[in-house]
């Protein structure tokens, strides 16, 4: 194996298990704090991919600001753990195998696919993550939807001070 | 049969530079609160400490000791795994900031040529960036984890400062990047050792900018408002005792330091002394000057944080978010629009 693969499957474990604590997890706060581990793990796949733009604005993006919502949320809201309702066990076996079959279609999905066949992951190739080329690429043959999505934003702000001034 | 092909060499001398430069930072933190009673005693015009040691100059050793010594204490209805997980991650995410900033150019030593920065990445800045958005969490953790309703208020309140000021920071950083045209804060080094002029030149309403949102993001006075004592008791820590509540000390000296050095680097040339030509003496001794004078450019940034914080009182609460949306962030744009019309013009 070399170093990349180590890499790649220490990340992957580290995510899915992260994850899966999320779910796992009582206590909401905790819940957050798994799935801020689970962003980090995403970011160390961007940069096996040779992608560190993306890696450190899922970073700062993610992890930086809208984590740090939720947890304000959280503890404002003070969600106690005996508060949390409690499901009953039929409805998480439902939820356990409804969720187990859902996985399943996904995966044959994705096996199926012939552009996916027999493929492999480009592990630390390719620069379109790197932030010239994808400068480059954002402003000369993408300008028009990038444009429409910062006006969006745009708008989406405008929204969010209208809505705090009432 | 090798499994891993690793170059060794290299992983070695990483781990030796993140040793020297994190122990190093650590150092000078420790003597940094030395430096702000000894400042804050001039300032004042009394002595400061003296006791211990030729001009109190062991004062920090003991403070140390004693820190280390007293009893640990985990509040009965806090969250245990949380509690001690918030000073470490107050502390990780300081010295997370030290792996990309270029402490001097580079040296041959045992006939390896090392470049005197942990990690050159081309993000850069960004690092910096994400670094001090995830120290956020430590104050955040801390504070809701000792179940105290003042911690909570205090962390609270850190946190929506470090966000607020953190836009302007980086519509200040945007404004120097659109100068350099890299996020390299190696190759921005590098740009004003060769040539240019120090970006403070072409920056100055940036690096205002810059060094007031460097203030809030420290927690340091005039912006100090998480550890108002008179409101919040004393602050996200309240409930910490012993070294848990010196990493939360501590941290925020490192975030000062380092914060200082990326300021040196950025707007103040980093290791590059001026009117001195590096080629006229040997590559390793002008590698060695260069560190020596970012830690002169470093330890005066530190002096001026100090002198503002025992000059300036605390603002209330509502002026520093009013600061922080209406002035700094419109001034930042305004910066940015200024930029961008000079680098037109010039077309």
């Amino acid at each position: 194996m070399s170093t990349l693969e180590i890499l790649f499957y220490a990340l992957s474990a580290f995510a899915i298990v992260s994850a899966i604590m999320v779910l796992v997890s009582k206590n909401p706060i905790h819940s957050v704090l798994w799935l801020i581990l689970v962003f980090f793990a995403i970011s160390g796949h961007y940069i096996l991919l040779n992608a560190q733009f993306l890696a450190i604005v899922n970073i700062i993006v993610y992890a930086g600001a809208i984590m740090v919502l939720f947890l304000f949320v959280i503890m404002l809201m003070n969600v106690k753990k005996d508060s949390e309702p409690q499901k009953q066990l039929l409805v998480k076996f439902t939820g356990v195998i409804a969720g187990g079959s859902f996985l399943t279609l996904l995966i044959a999905l994705v096996k199926q696919t012939s552009q996916l066949q027999g493929k492999q992951v480009l592990l630390k190739e390719g620069t379109i993550g790197l932030i010239h080329p994808l400068g480059k690429a954002l402003f000369s043959d993408y300008v028009v939807p990038f444009e429409i999505s910062s006006v969006l934003f745009l708008s989406a702000m405008v929204g969010a001070v209208i809505i705090g001034k009432k | 049969m090798t499994i891993i092909a690793i170059d060794w060499a290299f992983i070695v001398e990483k781990l030796i530079m993140i040793a020297i430069v994190v122990f190093a930072s650590l150092g000078i933190a420790l003597y940094t609160t030395f430096g702000e009673r000894k400042v804050a005693a001039i300032l004042q015009d009394r002595p400061g400490p003296s006791r211990v040691g030729p001009f109190g100059l062991f004062q920090p050793l003991a403070d140390g000791l004693k820190l280390i010594m007293k009893e640990e204490i985990i509040p009965n209805a806090a969250n245990k795994w949380l509690f001690i997980l918030g000073p470490g991650l107050a502390m990780t995410a300081s010295l997370m900031t030290c792996a990309v900033i270029p402490w001097g150019s580079a040296v041959d030593v045992f006939g390896r040529h090392v470049a005197l920065q942990i990690a050159d990445v081309n993000i850069g800045i960004l690092y910096v960036f994400a670094v001090v958005s995830m120290g956020v969490y430590g104050i955040m953790i801390g504070g809701w984890a000792s179940n105290n309703k003042f911690s909570l208020m205090s962390s609270l309140r850190a946190a929506s400062q470090a966000i607020s000021y953190e836009l302007a920071m980086g519509l200040a950083l945007i404004a120097l990047l659109m100068t350099t045209g890299s996020l390299s804060l190696k190759t921005i080094v590098e740009q004003q050792v060769s040539g240019r002029y120090w970006n403070i030149v072409y920056q100055p309403l940036g690096f205002l900018l810059f060094f007031i949102t460097a203030l809030a993001e420290c927690n340091r006075t005039p912006f100090d408002l998480p550890e108002a004592e008179n409101e919040l008791n004393f602050g996200y820590h309240q409930e910490y005792s012993s070294m848990k509540l010196g990493f939360y000390l501590f941290a925020e000296y490192i975030n000062m330091i380092m914060s200082s050095a990326i300021m040196a680097s950025m707007y103040f040339g980093g290791y590059d002394l001026p009117f001195f030509n590096e080629a006229s003496v040997a590559p390793n001794i002008a590698a060695l000057i260069g560190v020596g004078t970012l830690l002169i450019k470093i330890v005066m940034f530190i002096f001026l944080f100090m002198w503002i914080r025992w000059t300036i009182p605390r603002f209330r609460y509502d002026q520093l978010m009013n600061l922080g949306w209406k002035t700094m962030i419109p001034l930042a744009l305004f910066n940015l629009l200024l930029t961008g019309a000079v680098i037109l013009a010039k077309l």
